[in-house]
């Protein structure tokens, strides 16, 4: 009995010494971090995790031993924002996998009353770039030629992407229509399907006329010659994608895509925070990322702390603006 | 073509991808037998490993499609002896299965589940390298209104069900269609919550899981329990016969090459599934059969058909996976997600860019299905005596597994809730005589009919001609009227000559 009460003895000291252990103290790397992703294995989320940043941190040797990667699914990532600001507010070990989908549902108010300021946004490192596809032997050349289609007549033009209706992909499409001055935007057919593959055999079969979604979903058809970029809403041409033209030089600035990155909690201190935002700029910065980045059809996108929280809050506000012209939240 | 199968051989048999075959088809029967761990949530469970050891794509897809098919032919023997499905494709295998293993045929019943799987698995293969091209256009032809009018045909699966207990079977169907309508509205603005009833949690709909291993695998333990309260104490069944004559796989080949093709054209769609699949091979069977099967009541051809059909529906959903890289089912689906992230572009250059992909995992599948083959029929010796194994050690063990099994998916305390209140339903279908398997089939069909209806109309404007304008759509018309009509008429005819 005696001996027992010892080993219990030693085992929680042992354990209150790790977990007193300042992690942040200068130069000392964190140990025991965790990534949580907000769904189940193999997808977006779970890459961000597993590939940036439990590979890569651990072999750049910015944190200490191994990274542990928890998959939370549930509400489209809602169970694990709300576990992160009821249990987890103030451990600084933790970070969680967000992208454009976060944001986007965090402006239409489907994580209940949570919100951006619930938790600290760390920073992105990868941009899968929205696009708009027809088929191979759709009428549509040119973004024009769509958008005057879904002007005079919507009905003969379906779209379709893989969100829900008024979830991202839709909304990418919105962006264009309410950029071309198309002021019912509830008069665009949108039919959603379970995922990017699925929604594109409906552009190559030509029962839809066009497909909203991101690059990494259509480079396999392209290569493939089955179906046509009519735009890429980025900056600058994407290179995966030849000489697909930008929205933006066609005369329609839209910008849109689904970024990869992390937030934090939001009760952790200053240090530990700039901790993971220059944990996550060594990672962004390195060739090994370079390498894994473009083999998953990711594009070069950056941005870190204070103007990636920015960039977030602009991106919330535009998504909620547009979910309000289509009444999806008031 | 054979340069590529050879080479596909020499792939597949590599010191590596040998080894994996094996632990893939055995962790596969295990899981499959296993109700509540299904080859969904092993793949997703084992993912991280294989990212960590960073297989080669190819190597990662004959390991993960080991497990797949592994699992359809593991999937029955739960059914069988403790009439709780190892996965919802093996549910309708209970229909029969269980009543020949509480005659003391268990053993003729799990043989024959080892050799229709074998059958169904290894011909489905051979249908995967010569028709992978063209029946990938099949996949692209399929909408939303031809898989509206599909569902509609796997529906009529419910008149397989005897006259008397007809009406329980729609009643029991229709419960399924209930509760696959719980959730967020995906294709309404804003996503409608449709009784969810304030819970943030269904907001997800309900898992297909909690539900069968609610209604099947609880209900059977509260069965037990009062049966045993009311001391009704279970005999033990003795084993009358173990080993399957020729006669009697003779008497089952015809059904199970129907069935093979059958559930090979239906997993080939992406959006159907291996469920449907062993529904429809299992209607057919019965409906031919006529009034000479002992269909319902314990027939080894109602054994032999959903198995050969799930399984080369297993086979069948690679098609759209390596030639379209569009993923036929959710377990595709998750190892999709995983060669993505192995760095793998999905699409049409899948075929071209990875050629071991596709023909190194045909090659695999040809020495999977041996192994699984050599590895179930001597066990079924073994496993027909779990069935003298005392009830008391059973039971437990049972509660354990679903426990588990249901934890795993989401790690949700609800659904273990949920699984207790669905076992509670089970528990009262079973006394009052509602058969279990029309749930299974409401519960699949009904995203998928619902889903595909309001697609189709969405792309019309609402014009119902949609759903018999195409060739495709006009032909599953014919068979579901067939279905439905050609039994009255035999029935007709008959009564007319007495």
């Amino acid at each position: 009995m005696k001996k027992l009460s010892v080993c219990v003895f030693i085992v929680f000291s042992m354990i209150s010494f790790v977990m007193i252990t300042p992690t942040w103290s200068g130069q000392k790397k964190p140990s025991g971090c965790e990534c949580l992703a907000p769904a189940g294995a193999g997808g977006g989320w779970d890459f961000t995790c597993r590939v940036p940043a439990a590979q890569l941190m651990q072999k750049l040797d910015l944190i200490d031993g191994a990274m542990k990667v928890v998959n939370m699914s549930g509400s489209g990532g809602g169970k694990a924002f709300a576990h992160v600001v009821t249990s987890r507010n103030t451990d600084e070990s933790l970070i969680v996998a967000a992208s454009a989908a976060t944001a986007t549902r965090l402006a239409q108010k489907v994580y209940g009353d949570y919100k951006a300021d619930d938790v600290r946004w760390v920073g992105a490192l990868g941009m899968d770039y929205g696009v708009v596809v027809v088929g191979k032997d759709a009428p549509y050349k040119t973004l024009d030629d769509l958008v005057n289609q879904l002007k005079s007549d919507p009905r003969k033009a379906p779209i379709v992407g893989a969100s829900s209706v008024g979830g991202w992909d839709h909304i990418k499409m919105l962006l264009v229509a309410k950029e071309a001055g198309i002021k019912n935007l509830r008069s665009i057919n949108y039919i959603p399907f379970d995922n990017g593959g699925k929604a594109l055999l409906e552009v190559v079969s030509g029962r839809a006329a066009a497909f909203t979604g991101d690059t990494s979903e259509i480079i396999g058809q392209l290569n493939a010659g089955e179906v046509r970029v009519l735009a890429v809403l980025s900056d600058n041409p994407v290179p995966a994608l030849g000489d697909a033209k930008t929205a933006k030089s066609q005369g329609y600035n839209v910008i849109g895509g689904n970024w990869r990155a992390f937030y934090a909690p939001a009760g952790i201190s200053d240090d530990a925070y700039g901790f993971w935002v220059s944990a996550v700029k060594a990672v962004a910065g390195s060739p090994e990322w370079t390498e894994l980045r473009e083999k998953n059809g990711l594009a070069e996108f950056t941005s870190f702390g204070k103007d990636f929280d920015t960039f977030v809050r602009k991106q919330i506000e535009n998504v909620a603006s547009i979910s309000r012209e289509l009444n999806i939240i008031k | 073509m054979f340069e590529l199968l050879l080479n596909g051989f020499s792939v597949a048999l590599s010191g590596l991808n040998i080894v994996l075959v094996f632990i893939g088809c055995f962790l596969g029967t295990v899981i499959g037998m296993l109700p509540g761990i299904g080859p969904i949530n092993a793949i997703a469970i084992l993912f991280p490993i294989v990212l960590q050891f960073e297989l080669p794509p190819s190597s990662a897809l004959i390991f993960f499609g080991g497990i797949f098919y592994g699992s359809q032919y593991g999937n029955s023997i739960s059914s069988i002896l403790l009439n709780v499905p190892g996965t919802s494709s093996a549910a309708v295998t209970c229909i029969d299965g269980n009543p020949l293993a509480k005659q003391g045929k268990a053993g003729p019943a799990l043989a024959m589940s080892a050799v229709a799987s074998f059958s169904g698995g290894t011909l489905s293969i051979f249908m995967l390298i010569f028709f992978a091209p063209y029946l990938s256009k099949l996949a692209i032809d399929f909408g939303p209104a031809e898989y509206f009018v599909l569902m509609v045909c796997a529906f009529t699966a419910l008149t397989g069900f005897s006259q008397g207990s007809f009406i329980k079977a729609m009643f029991s169907a229709f419960l399924g269609l209930a509760i696959a309508t719980v959730g967020i509205d995906e294709l309404s603005f804003g996503g409608m919550r449709r009784f969810t009833f304030g819970i943030r949690e269904l907001g997800d709909g309900i898992d297909f899981i909690v539900v069968v291993i609610g209604v099947f695998a609880v209900g059977e333990l509260m069965l037990f329990l009062s049966d045993f309260a009311s001391d009704k104490s279970q005999k033990i069944v003795p084993l009358n016969k173990v080993l399957l004559s020729f006669k009697e796989i003779k008497e089952s080949a015809a059904g199970i090459l129907r069935s093979c093709v059958t559930g090979f054209l239906v997993g080939v769609l992406p959006g159907a599934g291996a469920t449907i699949a062993s529904f429809l091979a299992y209607n057919t069977e019965k409906k031919l059969a006529g009034s000479k099967g002992k269909f319902g009541r314990g027939d080894l051809r109602g054994v032999a058909a959903p198995e050969s059909a799930n399984n080369s529906s297993a086979v069948g959903s690679f098609i759209p996976l390596l030639v379209l890289g569009v993923p036929g089912s959710e377990t595709t689906a998750v190892m999709l997600a995983a060669l993505i992230t192995l760095g793998v572009t999905p699409g049409p250059t899948m075929l071209v860019d990875q050629p071991d992909m596709f023909w190194g995992v045909a090659a695999s599948m040809f020495l999977g299905n041996l192994v699984l083959i050599i590895l179930n029929l001597p066990m079924v010796r073994v496993l027909a005596k779990i069935l003298l194994v005392p009830r008391w050690i059973l039971m437990p063990l049972i509660a354990m597994l679903s426990i588990v099994g249901v934890y795993v998916i989401n790690g949700s305390e609800f659904d273990l809730i949920l699984m207790l209140i669905f076992g509670v339903v089970g528990f009262i279908m079973r006394k009052t005589g509602f058969p279990l398997a029309p749930l299974v089939l409401g519960l699949v069909l009904g995203g998928l009919i619902e889903v595909n209806f309001r697609r189709a109309l969405t792309y019309s404007y609402g014009d119902y001609s949609t759903f018999y304008e195409s060739p495709i759509s006009i032909g599953l018309w014919v068979i579901t009227f067939a279905s439905l009509l050609v039994p009255l008429i035999f029935r007709f005819i008959k009564k007319q000559r007495q």
